[in-house]
């Protein structure tokens, strides 16, 4: 334990630094992969034809099935080492649930609500801005939330490929047999993705507030 | 006015849907479209903001092309309340009856105030449910926010689509009848499709009816009643009319039900002593004369007998008076009624072909079998005495 509190001590501004790192990995990779899925989702939803949404569910299901290890390793002859292969991996990743979940959300939305929106005269932008959007957004968010959780837990691999992050400590831990290092590797990326969820959570519900998407309306339906 | 010319829609996988329609939709009357379903009284109603589009023909709202016209211009100048209501879960009421008027950019004082107005008209009081969310009403609440949204920008033309069929009976009357009031203070030209022959015949000022994409007939709802232009006109009535259990209340009568079979009749032979110990007998002022092959002869009054019952050799045959009016078995009680109305007759008897006597009408039998029609509304102390 005291061996612990040293090294936490001691090395306070590297964990900071590969906390930082951290951060910066998991969150580009989380929204760059929202801001592609969610207009990609939007747009298969208002594709006619079937078998280009089947291709795009297709490629990124294969990304998903990918080992990460793998993937990183098959990146370093395209992008070399560091943070932007990284990323990339993470991102590729990232894709999928949330392309997934904008999709069941946006078909999710009642049928009688979109006929009626378009009889009274919304257009398409506006039906998908002011209806379906806010009407989907649990869907999303809860996408979101899944991805992050674990692309958090994911980057702690991108430091084999010199990405830097909490898995940096644990990769040098291992090397020169200091567990006291892996643990606080291990467990700073536990916590991290603990506290995103909670934040993330917070959003939702505020979002959800805000276009009263609570339980009551649920039960209702 | 709405006029549809020559209007064909033909689908991609060859399906002919509407088949040369033509029609007019007058200024300030509620059209009603009939038909079973599959019988593109939707898809026609559809033609007019748009949602669907004419494969040929054309479709003028007040003279002019609709094809020219932007559709979701189009569509906000139109009201429109569906089936399924669909107000936005996530707008509270006063939002989603707003919405047309805020898509066309009112000010916000102005919407309000059409808002508040329409909400209190039909019965939902804006300070209470104007916050409220689409979750928290009820059924029948729901689908009057959905008419407020739809008159909410001041359409000319409002399209509703089998509008209260999902609701529960009792709704749906509240609702008809409010339509209707609504109507005669807004006058508005209201297209409205549904399958409800009985719904079409209350709202209806003018019915078209339609089967396999062809318009069948079009006409007021008491025409279309009277006049049926075939047989599956006549069955769509008459089919739609037996799903309704409280119909056969509604059904006239013939006489042949009402009738009282025994009343008390004598031979003319009788004399007019054995005449006033029968009508004593039977407590009644009055007997039909009737001979052995049950012709009818004639009837006597108590009076009559009274009056001459001082000649001894006199039979009722020779103080009884003809029978002027009678009714054919058959008849319904209608046709009765009015006969013994316009005569002021207290009964009328009722004979068959060969004018043989089955029967007779009486205030009394009438009443009676009121009754039985209605058993519900007599109250329970009065049967039994109702005679």
């Amino acid at each position: 334990m005291n061996a612990f509190w040293s090294f936490i001590t001691d090395r306070y501004p590297d964990i900071l630094k590969a906390l930082q790192e951290h951060l910066v990995l998991s969150f580009s990779a989380v929204l760059l992969g929202t801001a592609i899925a969610v207009p990609i989702g939007i747009l298969l939803v208002y594709n006619r034809v079937g078998w280009l949404n089947s291709i795009v569910f297709f490629v990124a299901n294969l990304f998903q099935t990918v080992p990460s290890l793998a993937l990183l390793a098959i990146l370093i002859p395209l992008l070399g080492i560091g943070m932007k292969p990284a990323i990339l991996a993470l991102f590729l990743y990232s894709l999928m649930p949330i392309l997934r979940n904008t999709y069941d959300g946006f078909h999710s939305v009642d049928k009688g609500v979109l006929n009626s929106a378009r009889g009274m005269g919304y257009s398409t932008a506006q039906t998908i801005l002011k209806i379906q959007l806010p009407l989907s957004l649990p869907y999303i968010m809860s996408g979101v939330r899944i991805t992050t959780v674990y692309i958090i837990s994911w980057a702690t691999l991108a430091s084999l490929i010199g990405a830097g992050g909490l898995g940096q400590l644990i990769v040098s831990g291992l090397g020169v047999n200091k567990p006291e290092m892996i643990f606080i590797g291990g467990i700073g990326a536990i916590l991290l993705a603990l506290v995103a969820d909670g934040l993330l959570g917070l959003l939702e519900g505020w979002l959800s507030k805000h276009y009263h998407q609570n339980q009551t309306r649920d039960a209702a339906i | 006015m709405i006029v549809l010319e020559h209007v064909n829609k033909v689908y991609d996988n060859g399906f002919h849907a509407l088949k040369d329609i033509n029609l007019e939709f007058k200024k300030g009357e509620i059209t009603v479209l009939i038909g079973p379903s599959g019988c593109g009284k939707s898809t026609t109603m559809k033609l007019i903001n748009a949602l669907n589009t004419p494969s040929s023909g054309k479709v003028l709202i007040d003279g002019q092309d609709i094809s020219r016209l932007n559709p979701v211009e189009l569509r906000r100048n139109i009201g429109y309340v569906i089936q399924s209501v669909g107000l936005f879960p996530h707008m509270n009421i006063s939002k989603n009856a707003g919405v047309v008027p805020r898509l066309k950019k009112w000010d916000k004082d102005k919407t309000d105030q059409k808002v508040n107005e329409l909400l209190d008209m039909v019965g939902l009081d804006h300070t209470i449910y104007g916050t409220r969310y689409p979750s928290e009403l009820s059924g029948g609440q729901q689908q009057r926010v959905g008419v407020v949204r739809a008159l909410a920008a001041e359409p000319d033309i409002i399209l509703m689509d089998e509008p209260f069929s999902a609701l529960d009976p009792i709704s749906r009357e509240q609702l008809q009848d409010e339509l209707i009031r609504l109507q005669q203070e807004l006058n508005k030209t209201i297209i409205f499709v549904t399958h409800d022959m009985d719904e079409a015949i209350k709202i209806a000022d003018t019915i078209v009816l339609m089967k396999d994409g062809e318009v069948v007939q079009t006409g007021k709802p008491d025409s279309i009643l009277r006049h049926p232009a075939n047989d599956f006109v006549r069955d769509f009535i008459g089919s739609k009319r037996l799903q309704n259990e409280n119909e056969s209340a509604y059904e006239i009568p013939l006489v042949d039900e009402v009738m009282i079979t025994n009343p008390v009749t004598a031979f003319p032979s009788r004399g007019l002593a054995e005449a006033i110990k029968m009508m004593e007998m039977k407590r009644v002022d009055s007997l039909l004369i009737v001979d052995r092959n049950r012709q009818l002869q004639g009837a006597v009054s108590i009076y009559r007998v009274l009056d001459q019952y001082g000649e001894e050799g006199k039979t009722v045959a020779d103080v009884m008076h003809p029978v002027r009016f009678s009714v054919a078995s058959g008849s319904t009680l209608a046709q009765a009624i009015e006969i013994m109305d316009s005569h002021q007759l207290s009964n009328l008897p009722v004979v068959d072909s060969n004018n043989r006597f089955l029967g007779l009408i009486t205030r009394g039998s009438v009443v009676k079998h009121l009754a039985e029609v209605y058993p519900t509304i007599v109250p329970p102390e009065l049967n039994g005495e109702g005679e």
